[in-house]
């Protein structure tokens, strides 16, 4: 039997904003997946998320939804997260809002290790304002404010995220949908802050001016230089030229945000030391 | 039995005063002069099972203030001018989403990082206007320690009554002076409680106004499910762009405040019976304010004062009755000019408005006051 | 004015100036049944740079929390002597630290002048507690709070551990003071 997917989406809310051949409804089936096999319950699931075409992705889901501010969703999933440590909270995503605007955010959520899952869909420029670049827009891209190419570097979003300290960073791609749910089902299950990026496609703003011929094209791109992280080891240098590794990059334990400030309670209330 | 009392600092006060009103969360980023807020609370919310975090900057702690308060949490950051600055987009987002919470903001110095141990009266106006587009506002000015506690445990009240952010604005003056407090006891000041939906989740509906212009609020993780946005939306706060809805809904936000005006706005009347003269004053300038009258009574001179408590909404009706009363109105106040403007607003040219402005980080003295009441005619 | 006693205590930032008018202000009103207000005003640095802090007694209700005409002035630096000065009364009682002030101010004040700083470092034995000697002389010179009273805020601001150490400080501070003045 098929997947149900109706049982986690809000009836009467689609169809959804996103453009033909974007890969953020992928996403979004893979991150269904993930909470129906966890048997996650809607009413203790917050799904949080900025501004931008990603982040309009929880007012499609049935959970706790909260639809911020540009850049603002790790702050405010933070202040969700304390008043309501048993929820799962999850955050969505691009990555202008994620890496620029909500930069600060993103490596502080990292730093402290609070448990949510931050799912971050790179699709290397910001989609809903026409394609302006993004700090991931790669240099030498056409963007509509990079009309000669962009004289920027870009990001590694999940160098960032290790660099941070988060304790589990992800990486997967629209084309490989059926490793997307797998991704974001063991960043929930981690305890701690956990990024999963999701290489994307945006057709309509980046494909266009970046001489993709269509949106296959796009997606055969991403089937291309993802490599997963155990063949990467058996790989040169030379061969990983130009090659991006998937999978589950880096995995930590470390003290979780909540558990330790449940310790500062328990020692203001003179309990153990 | 006699009361518990303290020596504290109008900062400390406040802090107290919020874990009075059940306040267990607080987000919040150091800054001068408001810090006191932060240091008592990191150590007193975690013992009554509370929850204090330092966000990484101000925009950070007024999100998480807000994501609490959706958590079911009553919430306070606290911050002062360039901090107030940094919040506007995110109170703005309070107030569209509907977010209770209170934010207590010492006025120092400003534009910008301006005099950061010099007290100011300045922000009257960033709080009302300070994030764009329309929106009701509510915001009181403590003059002493004691309020600070009280006005601190008022402002939660008025934020979950009405679900929206509310101000309690003290200057520097009064945020970091000490004065004796007298602490309530538990139930001798009145607490509210948001009010919370009675229907079953299924039939929830964040921004339902058939309940009224304040619709119930659930709490994210307890059984209900719905979607909140800063975005213009319908009653099951999904987004719309639908004219008329748009409409309605902005002018019930401000509705929802100036409906209830009457019961919101605090003020403080001083020999005002036989006054020609009535000095419009608050925070620690009403402190120089009241000295003067005083001094001026001594010297025979009809003078009061009205000492706004309330500064958002106005106390526009109280003013415009005054206004065709007496000769003059004083307004001193540590800034050029702010709440002149809604003084002179209200006594629509029916009594002359003389300003006393000071932005040099001083206080304004009782001297200064007093000679300005010798100055009308 | 009548009925209003004003105190500023002043010095350099990390002399524990705030402090002292703290005590003195809680002394007032939480032990001796008055009203009062301490407020400061301090520059952007921690330690150093001339720092006030100013006590507001009274028997009624207090106004205007900060000082109009002095009372009574405490100055630990030259500094802060020639600064904070020019609103003390005439008559006024002004207390000094004998080595730090040297110059004193022209008018006719109460001038009482002892090694404030040295009393706590040689006598007291911790250089640390010179506010709380500082403390002690302006309750002697003053009398605008009992001693019992100063000494019992005193004791309720201190950790347990330097109790008796403070309880000498300021009652050296008181004894040196009433010497000096004689």
């Amino acid at each position: 039997m098929a997947f149900d997917y109706d049982k986690y989406l809000r009836p009467g809310k689609l169809p959804h904003i996103w453009c033909p051949g974007c890969g953020h409804g992928i996403v979004m089936k893979g991150m269904i997946r993930a909470i129906d096999t966890l048997g996650l319950k809607k009413e203790n699931t917050a799904i949080v998320s900025g501004i931008g075409c990603a982040s309009r992705l929880p007012g499609y889901m049935d959970c706790c939804t909260l639809h911020t501010a540009h850049g603002r969703a790790a702050a405010f999933a933070t202040g969700v997260k304390m008043a309501r440590p048993e929820m799962t909270v999850l955050l969505v995503g691009g990555d202008g809002d994620g890496t620029a605007i909500g930069g600060n955010h993103f490596i502080h959520a990292c730093r402290r290790n609070i448990d949510m899952t931050y799912i971050i869909m790179n699709n290397n420029i910001y989609g809903m304002t026409g394609g302006q670049f993004s700090p991931c827009t790669p240099t030498g891209a056409k963007a509509s404010t990079t009309p000669y190419g962009n004289p920027d570097p870009a990001f590694d979003v999940a160098k960032l995220a290790i660099g941070a300290g988060a304790t589990f960073v992800a990486r997967g791609t629209a084309y490989h949908a059926n490793q997307i749910d797998k991704l974001i089902t063991e960043a929930i299950q981690h305890k701690g802050f956990s990024v999963v990026e999701i290489l994307d496609d945006c057709p309509t703003t980046y494909g266009r001016r970046n001489k993709f011929k269509s949106v296959i094209e796009m997606m055969n791109r991403l089937k291309d230089i993802a490599v997963p992280v155990k063949a990467a080891e058996k790989m040169t240098p030379e061969q990983l030229q130009g090659k991006v590794l998937t999978g589950i990059l880096y995995k930590e334990d470390k003290p979780e945000y909540c558990e330790q400030y449940a310790k500062v309670i328990e020692r203001a209330q003179g309990g153990a030391k | 039995m006699a009361k518990k009392v303290a020596f504290l600092q109008g900062n400390e006060a406040a802090a107290h005063g919020a874990l009075y009103a059940g306040c267990r969360f607080f987000a919040g980023y150091p800054i001068t002069p408001s810090t006191e807020v932060a240091e008592v609370l990191s150590n007193e919310l975690p013992k009554v099972g509370g929850k204090f975090i330092q966000m990484e900057d101000e925009i950070a702690a007024m999100a998480a203030v807000i994501g609490g308060a959706l958590g079911g949490a009553k919430t306070l950051t606290a911050t002062s001018g360039p901090g107030l600055s940094l919040k506007q987009e995110l109170i703005g987002y309070a107030c569209i989403a509907e977010i209770p919470c209170v934010i207590y903001n010492v006025m120092r110095g400003g534009p910008s990082t301006g005099m950061p141990t010099g007290p100011s009266q300045s922000d009257i106006m960033c709080a009302r206007w300070g994030t764009h587009g329309d929106h009701a506002t509510i915001a009181l000015l403590p003059a002493s320690v004691q309020e600070c506690f009280e006005m601190t445990v008022q402002a939660f009240n008025l934020a979950e009554k009405y679900r929206l952010p509310v101000f309690v604005m003290p200057d520097e003056i009064v945020g970091h002076m000490r004065e004796r407090i007298e602490f309530p006891e538990p139930g001798e000041m009145e607490v509210l409680d948001r009010i919370k939906p009675t229907v079953p989740p299924e039939q929830y509906k964040p921004y339902d106004t058939q309940f009224g212009d304040v619709p119930p609020l659930a709490s994210f993780g307890s059984g209900y499910k719905f979607h909140v946005t800063g975005l213009n939306k319908l009653p099951d706060g999904f987004p719309t762009t639908k004219a008329d809805y748009v409409q309605a809904e902005e002018e019930r936000q401000i509705r929802k405040v100036m409906a209830d005006v009457d019961n919101i706005v605090d003020f403080e009347e001083y020999l005002l019976d036989d006054a020609e003269i009535v000095v419009v004053a608050f925070g620690s300038t009403s402190r120089s304010a009241r000295f003067a009258v005083n001094e001026a009574r001594k010297q025979g001179i009809k003078v009061g004062m009205f000492r706004i408590k309330t500064v958002w909404p106005f106390p526009d009706k109280q003013i415009k009755a005054l206004a065709g009363k007496v000769k003059a109105f004083i307004t001193p106040e540590m800034n050029l000019g702010m709440c002149t403007i809604e003084v002179e607003r209200c006594a629509e040219g029916k009594a002359p408005v003389l300003g006393i402005f000071r932005v040099d980080g001083e206080p304004i003295n009782p001297g200064q006051i007093l000679d300005k009441m010798k100055e009308v005619k | 004015m009548s009925g209003r006693y004003e105190l500023r205590f002043s010095g350099a930032g990390g002399q524990g100036l705030i402090l002292a008018g703290v005590i003195m202000a809680e002394a007032a009103s939480i032990y001796d049944g008055k009203q009062a207000v301490q407020s400061q005003s301090y520059g952007p640095e921690a330690r150093g740079g001339a720092s006030k802090s100013e006590v507001i007694i009274s028997e009624g209700p207090v106004d205007y929390p900060k000082a109009t005409h002095v009372d009574a002035l405490l100055a630990l630096t030259q500094e802060a002597c020639d600064k904070y000065v020019h609103d003390l009364k005439e008559g006024g009682v002004l207390l000094l630290d004998s080595d730090l002030v040297q110059k004193h101010p022209a008018g006719k004040y109460n001038i009482t002048s002892f090694p404030i700083i040295n009393t706590a470092k040689n006598e007291v034995g911790r250089e640390i507690v010179a506010n709380i000697v500082a403390l002690g002389a302006m309750v002697a010179l003053t009398g605008v709070v009992s001693r019992e009273a100063a000494e019992k805020a005193v004791l309720s601001r201190v950790p347990e551990a330097f109790l008796e150490l403070n309880k000498k400080a300021f009652n050296t501070g008181y004894e040196k003071a009433l010497e000096a003045k004689k």
